[in-house]
C-alpha cells in the first residue's frame, strides 16, 4: 500500500493508539493536518503551542498513557520547548510531532526554519529527523517505546515538509530494535535480599517515595509493602497519591514546604528506602547534612539517579512495581527467620510530632479570606477522586499540603521545572483523559495570566474544568521569599486583585466566571461551580496577600533549621 | 599539555553511526559540566558503528555519573573505560618548528631519533609528523620547544583494549614440556 509520509505518520499514531492530540497546524506541518480529517483521532486546537505540551503532559499524568502533541516548525517548535523541558524534568511520556521544513532548504536559514532537533536534544529523551518518508513507522514507534518504557519522558519526531509529501510503502514495524536502549527493569535479587537484611536490622525506618511508584503503577504494591514492614511513608510532590493520604502510615510531604514531620522523620531515620525518588534538592535541602544517620536503600530504574546525589548503601536497579513485589517477598522470608526491631519507640515519636507541629492557619470568621481555607472547602466538597492540577508557586505548596490525595493520578503539578502556566492547560488535558472525573486546577493569580487563554480552548472544545485562583494579587512565592529574605524590599511582584476582572475574562472565554471575597461566599460557590457539567468555570478567590508557606527550610539550608509558622510555633521558648 | 594520564579517563563508547550522534555526546557532556579533554571519532570495522575514544577530565565530575548519564543516550551502545595499563593509546602530532639553515640538522637529528617524519620543508621551518603515545608526543614537544614551535596540531588519543593472553594455552604448552 502507497501513502504520503503524512498518511503514514497519521497512520503510525493509530496504530499507537493515539485517541487524542493536542496541537496547532502551520505552514510546515500542513500535509499531516489533511489526513488527520479522515483520522480516527480527536485533535484538540489549542491556542498556544505551549498550551498542547502541557495538555498531553496532564494527559499522560492523568492516564499513565502517553500524551501526544502535533504543532509546526520554528516559533511552533520552540513553543513547546517549556512543556517537552517540564516533562523531561518530571519524566513524563509524551510524543511531540513537529513539521520542519522541506529536507531541501534546511540549512537555508527558510521562513519558519529553526533547528528543533538540536534545540530541543537536551530537553527529550531521544529525538528524531525524518529524512526518508520509508522511515515514519519505523520512528513512530520507537518513539512512544522511549516515551513509555525504562524511565519516561518526552520525545520529539521532526517531519520536514517535503518528507511528508514522498510517497512510502507501507508497514508496520513488529518490534522494536534500538541496541543502545535496553531498560533493566527486574532488581538483582542479591541486593533485594541484603535490602531486606538492612531493613529488618532498622529501628527508625521511612520509605521515601518519589514519582517513579506513579509511573511504575506501583501504588498497590508500596501499600503492601509498607503494611508488611509497619513502616512509615513520605510521598514527594510528585509522589503525591501514590500512597494514600489517609493511611495510618502516610506522613506526607517532605522537602522544602514539608510537614515538620515528613521532613524530620527523614532527618531522624535510621534507614531511607528511597523508591523512584530522586534526591532533589527540594527535599534533601543542603545534601551534606540531609539524614545524616540513614543508611539508604535506592531503587530507581534509571541507574544514573543511584549515586547521583546521595550513595546508596544498597543500590537496586530496576522496575518499582517489580522491584516492591519482589522486596515484600524478601522481608516476609527474612521476618521468619529473625525477629525484626519494634517500631513502636518510633511511631511514639512520629505521632508526638504530629501532634505538636500539626499545618496551621486560621480562618477568622470576618477576617481576610485565606487561601488554605479555600482548598480546604474545594477538598471537602468535591469528590474523593477529583483531580487536582496546579501550577507552580504558593498555591501549589497549600494544595499538596492540604488536599487529601487517597487515589494515585489525582494530582498533576509541575514539580521539577517549576513551570508557572501549567495549571489551566494540563487541567484540560486530564480532563480530556479521564472526562468521567472532576478536575479542578488550583493556580495563582501570576500563573493563571500566563496560559488563560486555554480556557477558550477547553469552552470550544466543552472541557468543562474547574479552575480556583487563590488570588493574592502578587506573585506570592516570590512575596515570600522577598519578605524573609531581602528585608520585605518588595521587587516588581505586585499583580493587583482586579486588573484583570478574572470573572468577567472568563465570561469572555466562554466560561462561568465567580468572585468570592468573603469566607462564607466560599462553600456556596464551590456547590455552583461543581453542578457545571457543560463548560468551564473559573472561581476568583481574593485572598490574603500576608499568608505564607510554612513550614519553610530556606533554600540551601539544613532541613534541621526547618522554619515553623512563627503564629503557631509551639517549640518557642522549649 | 599535562604529562601522565592520571588525573584522566579514557572512555571507549560504541555509538551507532547515524548524524547527530556526536552532538548528543558533546551536548551531554556540556550541559551535565563535564570536561572533555580530547576527543577521537571514525567509523568501525562494522560501518553501522563509529567508535569514539574521549578522553575526560576525572576532576570534573565522578566517572561513573559520566558513564550512567552517559549510557542513557540512546544511539551509544557500549562504553567501555580503558585504564592505561589495560590499553593501547596512540596519537599523532603534526608539528610545525623553526629549522632555519644552522639548526636544520638539530631538528632532523631530534625527529630521528623519535621516528618523527618530515612532511614540509621550507626555508626557516620544516613540518614533523610524529605518532605514539601521548607521553612520547609529549617528550618530543618538550624538545621540539627551544627550536620555536610554529603551529602544531594533536588529533586527540586513540585507544583499544590489549588483547586477551591466552594463560591456559601457554601452561598447556609448560606442562608437555615437564
Amino acid at each position: 500500500m502507497k501513502l504520503t509520509g503524512a498518511q503514514a505518520l497519521i497512520k503510525s499514531l493509530e496504530m499507537e493508539g493515539t485517541e487524542v492530540m493536542f496541537g496547532l497546524p502551520g505552514g510546515a506541518i500542513l500535509p499531516v493536518y489533511d489526513p488527520l480529517i479522515d483520522s480516527s483521532i480527536r485533535h484538540i486546537l489549542v491556542r498556544h503551542e505551549q498550551g498542547a505540551g502541557h495538555m498531553a503532559e496532564g494527559f499522560a499524568h492523568a492516564t499513565g498513557r502517553p500524551g501526544v502533541a502535533m504543532v509546526t516548525s520554528g516559533p511552533a517548535a520552540t513553543n513547546i520547548v517549556t512543556a517537552l523541558c517540564d516533562a523531561y524534568m518530571d519524566s513524563v511520556p509524551i510524543v511531540v510531532i513537529t513539521g520542519q521544513v522541506p529536507y531541501a532548504v534546511i540549512g537555508s536559514d527558510a521562513f519558519q526554519e529553526c533547528d528543533t532537533v538540536g534545540i530541543t536534544m537536551p530537553v527529550t529523551k531521544h529525538n528524531w529527523l525524518v529524512t526518508d518518508p520509508q522511515d515514519i513507522p519505523r520512528y513512530v514507534r520507537e518513539a512512544f517505546h522511549v516515551a513509555t518504557t525504562g524511565r519516561p519522558g518526552p520525545v520529539l519526531v521532526d517531519v520536514p515538509k517535503d518528507v511528508a509529501n514522498q510517497m512510502m510503502d507501507w508497514y508496520w514495524p513488529d518490534a522494536v530494535d534500538l541496541p543502545g536502549y535496553k531498560p533493566n527493569v527486574k532488581g538483582h535479587p542479591k541486593q533485594i535480599k541484603d535490602a531486606a537484611r538492612l531493613w529488618g536490622e532498622a529501628h527508625r525506618p521511612v520509605i521515601y517515595a518519589g514519582g517513579g511508584i506513579l509511573k511504575a503503577r506501583a501504588s498497590n504494591a508500596l501499600k503492601a509493602l509498607a503494611e508488611a514492614t509497619g513502616t512509615p511513608v513520605v510521598t514527594t510532590l510528585m509522589a503525591r497519591g501514590s500512597f494514600p493520604d489517609d493511611h495510618p502510615q502516610c506522613l506526607g510531604m517532605p522537602g522544602m514546604h514539608g510537614n515538620y514531620t515528613a521532613v524530620t522523620s527523614m532527618q531522624k531515620c535510621d534507614l531511607l528506602i528511597a523508591l523512584g525518588s530522586r534526591f532533589d534538592d527540594r527535599v534533601t535541602g543542603k545534601v551534606d547534612s540531609f539524614a545524616p544517620g540513614a543508611k539508604v536503600i535506592h531503587v530507581d530504574i534509571d541507574p544514573a539517579e543511584l549515586g547521583k546525589v546521595r550513595r546508596p548503601d544498597v543500590p537496586i536497579v530496576g522496575d518499582c512495581r517489580l522491584v516492591i513485589e519482589e522486596l515484600i517477598k524478601a522481608v516476609q522470608s527474612n521476618r521468619q527467620k529473625r525477629e525484626w526491631p519494634d517500631l513502636t519507640p518510633w511511631w511514639t515519636q512520629l505521632r508526638e510530632w504530629q501532634e505538636r507541629h500539626p499545618l496551621h492557619y486560621e480562618q477568622l470568621e470576618d477576617g481576610p479570606l485565606k487561601p488554605q481555607y479555600c482548598i480546604d472547602m474545594l477538598r471537602d466538597h468535591c469528590p474523593d477522586d477529583t483531580i487536582v492540577v496546579s501550577g507552580v508557586g504558593q498555591h501549589q505548596m497549600w494544595s499538596s499540603q492540604r488536599w487529601k490525595f487517597n487515589h494515585p493520578n489525582t494530582w498533576v503539578n509541575s514539580g521539577g521545572l517549576g513551570t508557572m502556566g501549567f495549571a489551566v492547560p494540563a487541567s484540560i488535558g486530564a480532563k480530556v483523559g479521564k472526562p468521567d472525573r472532576m478536575v479542578w486546577a488550583i493556580d495563582g493569580d501570576g500563573c493563571f495570566q500566563m496560559t488563560a487563554q486555554e480556557l477558550v480552548t477547553a469552552s470550544a472544545e466543552r472541557i468543562p474544568v474547574k479552575v480556583a485562583i487563590l488570588n493574592n494579587a502578587y506573585l506570592g512565592m516570590v512575596r515570600q521569599w522577598q519578605e524573609l529574605f531581602y528585608e520585605e524590599r518588595y521587587s516588581e511582584v505586585y499583580l493587583s486583585p482586579d486588573l484583570p476582572d478574572y470573572a468577567k475574562w472568563a465570561e469572555a472565554m466562554g466560561c462561568v466566571g465567580f468572585k468570592v471575597e468573603t469566607p462564607d461566599d466560599v462553600v456556596p460557590t464551590i456547590e455552583k461551580a461543581n453542578q457545571i457539567d457543560d463548560r468551564p468555570v473559573v472561581v476568583d478567590f481574593q485572598v490574603d496577600y500576608r499568608e505564607k508557606v510554612y513550614p519553610m527550610v530556606p533554600a540551601g539550608g539544613s532541613n534541621d533549621d526547618i522554619i515553623l509558622d512563627p503564629a503557631h510555633d509551639k517549640s518557642v521558648g522549649r | 599539555m599535562p604529562n601522565g594520564v592520571a588525573q584522566h579517563h579514557i572512555l571507549s563508547v560504541l555509538v551507532e553511526n547515524k548524524f547527530g550522534v556526536l552532538s548528543r555526546v558533546a551536548g551531554l557532556f556540556s550541559r551535565r559540566g563535564y570536561n572533555i579533554f580530547s576527543l577521537a571519532v571514525s567509523p568501525t570495522e562494522d560501518e553501522r558503528l563509529s567508535r569514539m575514544t574521549i578522553v575526560v577530565d576525572a576532576e570534573s565530575a565522578p566517572l561513573e555519573q559520566i558513564t550512567k548519564q552517559l549510557n542513557k543516550v540512546i544511539p551509544v551502545i557500549k562504553i567501555t573505560e580503558l585504564s592505561p595499563d589495560e590499553a593501547v593509546e596512540r596519537e599523532l602530532m603534526l608539528a610545525t618548528v623553526k629549522a632555519g639553515a644552522e639548526t636544520r640538522s638539530q631538528v632532523t637529528e631530534l625527529a630521528a631519533i623519535f621516528e618523527a617524519k618530515i612532511v614540509d620543508v621550507g626555508y626557516e621551518a620544516m613540518t614533523l609528523m610524529v605518532a605514539g603515545t601521548p607521553e612520547k608526543l609529549d617528550a618530543i614537544s618538550d624538545l621540539l620547544a627551544p627550536f620555536g614551535i610554529v603551529e602544531s596540531q594533536r588529533t586527540g588519543r586513540i585507544a583499544l583494549s590489549k588483547l586477551a593472553r591466552q594463560t591456559t594455552k601457554l601452561r598447556a604448552v609448560k606442562d608437555r614440556g615437564a
